[in-house]
């Protein structure tokens, strides 16, 4: 079983990963894409007030990437930066530190596939310029230092570290 | 980590930073106990220590990115290993027909 390759790079500014698929390039694509709510944790990820049953990309540039709850209701994460189908999708992921949506953050999930024979497909995802939180730092702080929603982020960070 | 008392030790700690003993008051663990989930926490980088006369004063560890990016680490293995799950099935999904 391959897991996803933990990265040793020593850039804090981005996080890298790489996983091998037992399926076909266009077959990964569309289970990333087309059907992410089949796999994204949404239990534990997720920023609306309703339980989150699914999580949407629009497909094409400037599309958005949201959340549906059970009520109907959507909460947007981010959108779509870049759609070459079953090859590169970008997302902007802006989602704060204290997990609320925030437009102005923009940082970017690029996520490549590449065949590897005919039914195995490598799947490489940076999520970069992880930076652009730091600006934020003194403010991430004070929502922490008076018991805001700081907590979940690190309870949730918790929860995966032990994965 | 998804142990319930260190759930409830860092809890304890986002209201500022305190000593083994005040973090053991009131729980049902041994102060010994709450000692050692206190070093896996320091260990994953979570909670940091510092001395404050005789005092040893835990507190969350909040070094911003380094903590976010440990953070996402952590969850972008979890989030792929099940598209990886889904993938897989998917497509033998499409092979049996």
């Amino acid at each position: 079983m391959t897991e996803p390759t933990m990265s040793r790079s020593t850039d804090a500014n981005r996080v890298r990963k790489v996983v091998s698929v037992q399926a076909p390039q266009m077959v990964a694509w569309r289970v990333f894409t087309e059907k992410m709510g089949t796999w994204w944790p949404l239990a534990h990820y997720k920023i609306g007030g309703a339980n989150a049953v699914d999580a949407v990309i629009e497909p094409r540039v400037g599309g958005r990437w949201y959340e549906r709850g059970d009520d109907g209701s959507t909460c947007q994460w981010g959108s779509v930066l870049a759609w070459e189908p079953h090859s590169l999708l970008v997302l902007s992921w802006d989602i704060s530190a204290d997990w609320q949506y925030d437009p102005t953050l923009k940082t970017e999930i690029e996520v490549r596939f590449s065949a590897d024979g005919s039914d195995r497909t490598r799947v490489e995802l940076e999520h970069r310029h992880l930076d652009r939180y730091g600006a934020r730092r003194d403010e991430m702080r004070r929502i922490f230092d008076t018991e805001g929603d700081w907590g979940r982020l690190l309870e949730a960070f918790a929860r995966a570290a032990e994965a | 980590m998804g142990d319930p008392t260190r759930r409830e030790v860092l809890k304890r700690l986002r209201g500022g930073g305190r000593s083994v003993g005040e973090i053991a008051e009131g729980m049902e663990v041994s102060r010994p106990a709450v000692s050692q989930h206190l070093k896996i926490l320091k260990a994953a980088r979570l909670v940091t220590v510092h001395a404050v006369g005789t005092r040893r004063v835990y507190a969350v560890d909040t070094r911003g990115v380094e903590s976010l990016r440990k953070w996402l680490d952590g969850f972008w293995d979890e989030a792929l290993t099940a598209f990886k799950v889904m993938a897989e099935r998917e497509a033998t999904k499409e092979k049996k027909r």
